[in-house]
Formats: C-alpha cells, structure tokens, sequence
C-alpha cells in the first residue's frame, strides 16, 4: 500500500520495533517524512502512535529498525541530540518553561552568546522576535511564558523549533486543548511551516482537520503498520476501516445480561466548562460504556458524579430517591465508587502497606467506638484481595512495591470493600499487560452478574464493545450518541466520537 | 508500619544508646538513673511538641507558629494565675487557647489554600506580637506567680514529676491516636496521596485542620508546663524552638514531603537531641557544638532517608514481587 514518494523523504524510519515489559507498542513500522508535506499518523488509542513519536523525538531507543536522514542511515537520537537530529515535537500539552520569558523558551540552550560567554540578552529578544514575525505570531518575547494560552505557547514551541532549524516537527494532537479560532490560526501556521519546507508529522483523531491540513496519511494499528498513502487517494470511511477493522483477536467474557432494576438516574447533569446535559438511567446488573475523545468531558462527568466537582444544575437519584452529593464520603455513602484512571495519581497510597490501601474508604466499618480493630481490617482486606487474586507476598507490604496490574487490583479491592451499588471505572485496563487486561474484564462481568451497575470509561474500542451493554458517546462535553448492544459498530463509535456525519439514534 | 522504619527506629535507638555508653565511660554519672529521668525530663516538652509537630508533617504541612503558640498560651496562663483564677481553670483555658490559635492556621490552610510555611510564618510573628501587646512587654516572674501554679509540672509521684508524666501519657495516647483510629489514619492517607485521599471520601483540607488544631492544643500544654517550670513568662520564650521540634521529628524518620513517620521515631528523635543537649555541657563542650552536631544528625538522617529510597527500585520482574 506504500505509495511511491514525490521526492525523497527528509526522515525514514524502517523496521521500527519496541517493546515494554509485557506488551509490544511497535512491531516492525515503517514511516516516511517528506519536506513540505503534511504526514498524518492515524490509529487508536494504544495503537503506537506516542510511542513513535517518543523514538522520533529521542525519549526512547527502538529494539529494532533504522532511521534515514536525506537517505544516510544514522544513529537514532537521543533526547539531548534531538535538537541537533532536526525533530521537535510540539505536545498536547506544550513542554516548556512558564517562568521563563518567551524569549528564553525559545532560545532555552542555544542562546546567543555575548562578551565572555554571557547570554546576549537584546540579541536574544531581537531574534525571538523576528523569529515569531516569521510565524506570524504577533507576542512580546520578554512576556513571561505562564501569561500566555496554550495557542500562544504551541506558538513559541513553533518558533523554538525554528530557532534550532528543525526540518522535522512532530505534532501530537495539537488542537486537542485550542478553541475554533485558535484551530484555524494554527492551519496557517501549518501551511506557512509547509512553505518553509519543514517535513510535518501531524497526530489526530479528527477527521475534518486530517482532511483539511494532511498531505499524506499513515495508519497505524495495535503497533503495527496498516498502510500509508497518499491523503488525496482515500475517503473517511476507508480511513476509519483501517484504523478500526480488526478481526476480534481478544475474547471478552459472554455475559448473560439480564437487567434488575433502575439504580442511578442522572437527569440534565451540567458545569459551567466542562460538560452539558448528561441524561441516562442505569440498571443494576449492567454495564454502560463511555466513548468519547480524550478531552470530550467523560472523566470530568463522573468526577462530578463522585462529588470531586460540583454540576451547575441537575440532578441524581438512587433507587428513585433524590440523592445530594456535596462530597466523595457522601457519594461512598450512597454507594457510588470511583476508581480512577491515574492510578498512580489518585489510586493507591505508596508508603502505605496493602491492607490500609484496601480499608481506608471502610474504615468505619472496620473501627468500633472510634478505634481501629486490625483484625477486621486484615480480615476485610484478605477477603477483597483474595477474591482478586492478589499476588503479594504480605497484606503489611508496602503497596508502591507492587506492580502496576497488582496495584490495580488494590484499587478495586479497596473500592469493592466498601460494597458499593453503582460502580464507576476510568480507563480500567489502560497501560495493562493482556494478561491483566483480560482477568479486570472477567472481574467486570462478574460484578454486573452481582447486580452491582458498572459505569466503564473507554477510549479503548474493542473494549467499549466486547464489555458494555450499552454506549454513550460524548464529544466535546455533550452525549452525542447512545449505541444499544445490537447498534454498536466500531464505525458508528469513531464517527459519533470525531463528529463525522449525524447525530446517530439509539 | 514496615519494616525499614522498625529497623530505623532501632538504629536511632542504637545510637542514643551508644551515646550514652560512650559519655557513660568518662562521667559514669551522666548514666544514673536519676540524672537519665532528669534528661528525660528537660526533653518532655521537645517530646510532647515534636508529636504534636509530627501530625501537621504527616499532612504534608509545617508549623512554624508551633514556639509562638506556646510562648502566648504561656503568657495568658501566667495573667491568668496572676489574676487569681484557678489551676483546675487554668490547663484547660491554655489548651483552649492553643487550640483556637492552631485553628486559624488550619483554616487558612483548608479555606484559603495558602502554603501552610507561609501561613505559620505569618502567625508566628502575629502570636509573638499579640504577646508584647498584652503584656504591655513587660515579664511575669517568679514572686508573682502563685506556689500552686509553679509546683505543679514538679510534683513528683511515682519517681518522676508531673512533666515527665505529661510527656509519657501524651506519648500514649498519640500512639492510640496514629495507630488505631481513623483519623490517624487519614494523617497518612492525606500526607502519602492527597488525590488518592479525596478519591476515598477524606476531606484533605479538613485531615490538615485536625492537625493543626491538634497541635496548636498541645503547644497550649507545653505553655503552661514552660512558663510554670521556669517560673517565668516573656514576650521570646522559646524563641525558636519550632526549629528544634522539627529537627526532632526528622531525626526521628517523619518525612517532610508527608505521608511517613512514627511515634516511635519522633520520641527517638527528640530523645537524640535531648541527650546531646543535656550530655554537652557534662562533657566541657561549647553549646555552640550542640547545634553543629544537630545539625549533622539531622543531614545524616535525610541521607539515610533517601537511600532507602534509591536502594528499593522498581519491580518490574514478575518473580521479584514475592521477593519485595
């Protein structure tokens, strides 16, 4: 499916493998960069795409694969060398120094020096400026960085990496956190780094602004290459085949679901910012998928259901009752759980050993008249632990000594402890080996086999249709779909979610 | 807690006893039973703050202002007792105080979100202000305090004073306190995961108010106990102390990023330093060594902290989980 190049390419990778303990991120991609051209790198979650862009900018060596630069083949870069190899990528959320003037962001290490070594500091802001006037960026370099929106800091990442004479620049979801206007400003900045002659390697899940900047298209999918082309030559549906059509290699637990009653109805939840009008009603014994883009306001949803944040207006009901939640404890208390997507963030307590991990939501439970009685919480956190299968050594262990899928578990046994009603899981098997993948999905089909009712926050697609009974797709804050089990199609998710076509039915 | 930090309060042990040995072999007397309960007895106070400096840690916070409550709890019940109110009002009202003036702390921590260095910063030198203000900077001293009031920390029963014993019984009840009961708990939870804490229903804010009140309430105590033991209250007593108190607790293993320490190991840790200053001047050493040598022990602790940490590592083996 290789298309044959116009000219030859800046960058070529070939042959490009990586693996991590337990999963293999690449297996033998290849990718071609040309100058002047727009090259869109296309797939899942979890498909390879920042795992490429980590080899590219230097954060990783490959096991395996060479890299051509103007068709010499030459070492791979290292992070410090990434300056120097040409590559510079600019991130979601920009890298850069907030304390620092926009001047020195740019010209961070390769400053213009004076008189005994000194940074030449009227030099510096004179060719900062002259530097954003090429991008058209119209910013006072001697501004400090943390004044500036992320537009504006994508802008001095821009001109930083014309400062080095980057030939190559990486965009990973550049748009993701931008406003309309914003978008389309940085499409110009697009085409005028084009114009210069810079070879472009844009990451996006979005459909229009693929069609709309990219010149060329890569799709890449569980790590491997799927085809390359040009952009020109294909259509939508053909792209989101590619990304999406897979035979349906993981087996997911059959479930016989058979719904109980209504337990959680949430009704015209929303927030000022973050997300407007969540309407859904949820039955015990079910499984309810959220799929959305990373940033359409799922996780901010059910932080807001868990009473982190508060909803401007709205309201929820537990067993047809009204129930306010002001506070995590009140939402524990009507037994709604959380368990996070960060776990290392938000999960579990390092320095804390397991069995305190597991009873620190039930500790009323496991104190009488105020005190703890350790023997209940040891026998409460075997319990939970034991029906996950915990591999550890000792329930006194320290959790951060623990793997990430065994921490998990102590998450989940910690949140299953508090023998909750509704139960609500952010990205539950992100950054798993399939091992642990597939024992958290069994465990998912378990607990809804309870009665319990499970809220799975996915980016993850085989995931979101192999567990869930039914899907709501959010996009930029709002449910723009809502898939039964029979109308769910890998298509019909990735078009609600990017916001190709209609508003789908249920 | 686990097992690094048992052998580390073990090791601090150690080297108070070996210490003590080693002063023991040229003043055999520093060793008698009565002179060691009189070292105990001049670090009771370090002791009982360095607990009480040890929760706010936890949380992940400081009290800098912990001297300064002190020091205006100390100033009120010396008024107090020279206004003729008595004893049985006296403890209690300090307390009180002491809670109160930790409570502004907490707030402002909780509410307002202000850095807790900064805060304590601040009322450190507003709680030594207010002093100067109600005293006019004038001392009270020994012949204007009643007998009652200044005998009191120096009763003796059961072979040691009524401070000691102080000490002792707030040691007892802050092992309780830490260890078995849900707040104690949350101590940890809030120091060790502030996010992971929110996530299962603690109120962080309200975690770090506890403590702050806890420990303004305890430094209400060691005012009264200050004042009356050297029979004499002024606008600077205790006048940095806090630094003190928190050398004691990290001597003792509590670290400063929060989420680790013990009772054990802040009780050591005052204990070192009370050992150190008490054996100095038995010895013929300048007081001026005493603050090098704190010093020292307390870089050597941190030094000991973070390589435990490195020496950890992570697991990635499978095997190696059962082994950790």
């Amino acid at each position: 499916m290789q298309a044959s190049p116009s000219d030859r390419p800046v960058l070529r990778l070939s042959g490009i493998s990586k693996s991590f303990p337990g999963v293999r991120a690449l297996s033998g991609v290849s990718l071609a960069l040309y100058p002047g051209e727009v090259t869109a790198l296309i797939g899942e979650n979890g498909a390879g795409k920042s795992t490429m862009v980590k080899i590219l900018t230097g954060i990783y060596q490959p096991d395996a694969g060479t890299i051509e630069v103007d068709g010499q083949v030459t070492a791979f870069p290292t992070a410090a060398a990434e300056a120097t190899a040409g590559v510079t990528a600019i991130h979601q959320e920009t890298v850069l120094f907030d304390e620092l003037s926009v001047a020195e962001n740019i010209f961070l290490g390769h400053a213009p020096r004076g008189r005994f070594g000194l940074i030449d500091k009227a030099a510096m802001v004179a060719q900062a400026r002259a530097l954003l006037a090429r991008i058209g960026a119209n910013l006072d370099p001697t501004i400090t960085l943390k004044d500036l929106g992320i537009a504006n800091k994508h802008l001095v990442a821009i001109a930083r990496a014309l400062s080095i004479d980057a030939r190559v620049v990486v965009m990973d979801e550049p748009t993701a956190a931008l406003s309309y206007k914003e978008i389309e400003e940085l499409y110009e900045l697009v085409e005028r780094l084009k114009a210069e002659g810079k070879a472009i390697l844009f990451i996006s899940h979005k459909f229009d602004e693929i069609f709309r900047i990219a010149d060329r298209w890569t799709v890449f999918r569980d790590g491997e290459l799927v085809g390359a082309g040009m952009m020109n030559a294909v259509d939508e549906a053909q792209l989101v085949q590619m990304m999406v059509g897979r035979p349906v290699d993981q087996i997911f637990p059959k479930r016989q679901h058979s719904l109980g009653a209504p337990v959680l109805t949430v009704a015209g939840y929303c927030h000022p910012t973050e997300f407007q009008d969540i309407n859904f009603t949820l039955h015990m014994g079910e499984i309810l998928g959220f799929y959305g883009l990373v940033g359409a306001g799922r996780s901010e949803f059910m932080q807001a259901l868990f009473g982190i944040t508060r909803p401007s207006k709205g309201a929820c009901r537990i067993d047809d009752r009204i129930a306010v939640i002001r506070s995590t404890a009140q939402a524990i208390a009507h037994g709604i759980v959380y368990v996070p997507e960060d776990r290392g963030r938000q999960g579990a307590v390092k320095g804390l050993p397991i069995y305190q991990n597991v009873t620190l939501p039930s500790l009323g439970r496991t104190s009488r008249h105020g005190f703890l009685r350790l023997a209940r919480e040891f026998a409460l956190a075997r319990q939970y632990t034991e029906r996950l299968d915990l591999r550890a050594a000792a329930l006194d262990q320290d959790v951060g000594l623990l793997s990430g899928g065994n921490q998990q578990k102590v998450v989940i046994a910690k949140w299953l402890a508090t023998r909750p009603r509704v139960i609500i899981l952010d990205e539950p098997t992100k950054g798993i080996d399939i091992g642990s993948k597939a024992a958290v999905h069994a465990f998912m089909a378990e607990l809804a086999a309870e009665g319990l009712a499970v809220i799975m926050v996915s980016s993850e697609i085989p995931e979101v249709l192999g567990m869930s009974d039914r899907v709501i797709v959010m996009r930029e804050g709002r449910m723009v779909a809502e898939f039964g089990k029979a109308a769910m199609s890998p298509e019909a998710l990735v078009r609600a979610a990017a916001g190709i076509g209609e508003r789908a039915a249920a | 807690m686990s097992r690094a930090l048992k052998s580390r309060e073990a090791l601090l042990g150690l080297a108070i006893m070996l210490l003590i040995g080693l002063i023991a072999t040229r003043f055999p007397d520093f060793v008698a039973p009565s002179n060691l309960a009189n070292v105990f007895n001049d670090t009771a106070a370090l002791i009982i703050l360095a607990l009480a400096q040890m929760v706010v840690i936890l949380t992940k916070c400081i009290d800098l202002s912990i001297a300064a409550t002190l020091a205006l709890c100390g100033m009120v019940a010396a008024m107090l007792d020279v206004a003729g109110v008595p004893m049985a009002v006296i403890v209690p009202l300090a307390m009180a105080l002491g809670a109160c003036l930790g409570a502004v702390n907490g707030l402002l921590v909780w509410k307002l979100q202000i850095p807790p260095i900064v805060v304590t910063l601040g009322t450190m030198t507003i709680y030594r202000g207010i002093i100067f203000l109600i005293s006019g900077g004038k001392w009270i001293n020994d012949q204007e305090m009643s007998p009652l009031f200044k005998s009191l920390p120096r009763m003796e029963f059961l072979w040691l004073p009524v401070l000691s014993w102080c000490a002792v019984a707030v040691v007892a009840i802050f092992a309780v306190l830490v260890g078995r009961t849900p707040l104690g708990r949350s101590f940890f939870a809030v120091g060790g995961n502030a996010h992971a804490a929110v996530y299962t229903g603690i109120n962080v804010g309200r975690t770090q108010f506890a403590a702050f009140v806890i420990s303004g309430a305890l430094a209400g105590l060691v005012g009264y106990l200050w004042v009356a033991r050297y029979a004499v209250a002024y606008v600077d007593i205790a006048n940095g102390f806090e630094l003190d108190v928190v050398a004691a607790c990290v001597i003792g293993g509590v670290s400063i990023a929060g989420g680790v320490g013990s009772v054990g190991g802040a009780v050591l840790g005052a204990l070192f330093l009370g050992v150190i200053k008490n054996a100095l001047p038995v010895i013929g050493i300048s007081p001026f060594w005493q603050m090098a040598i704190s010093g020292t022990a307390i870089i050597l602790a941190i030094a000991v902290n973070a390589t435990e940490g490195r020496s950890r590592g992570r697991v990635i083996l499978k095997s190696a989980e059962h082994v950790a």
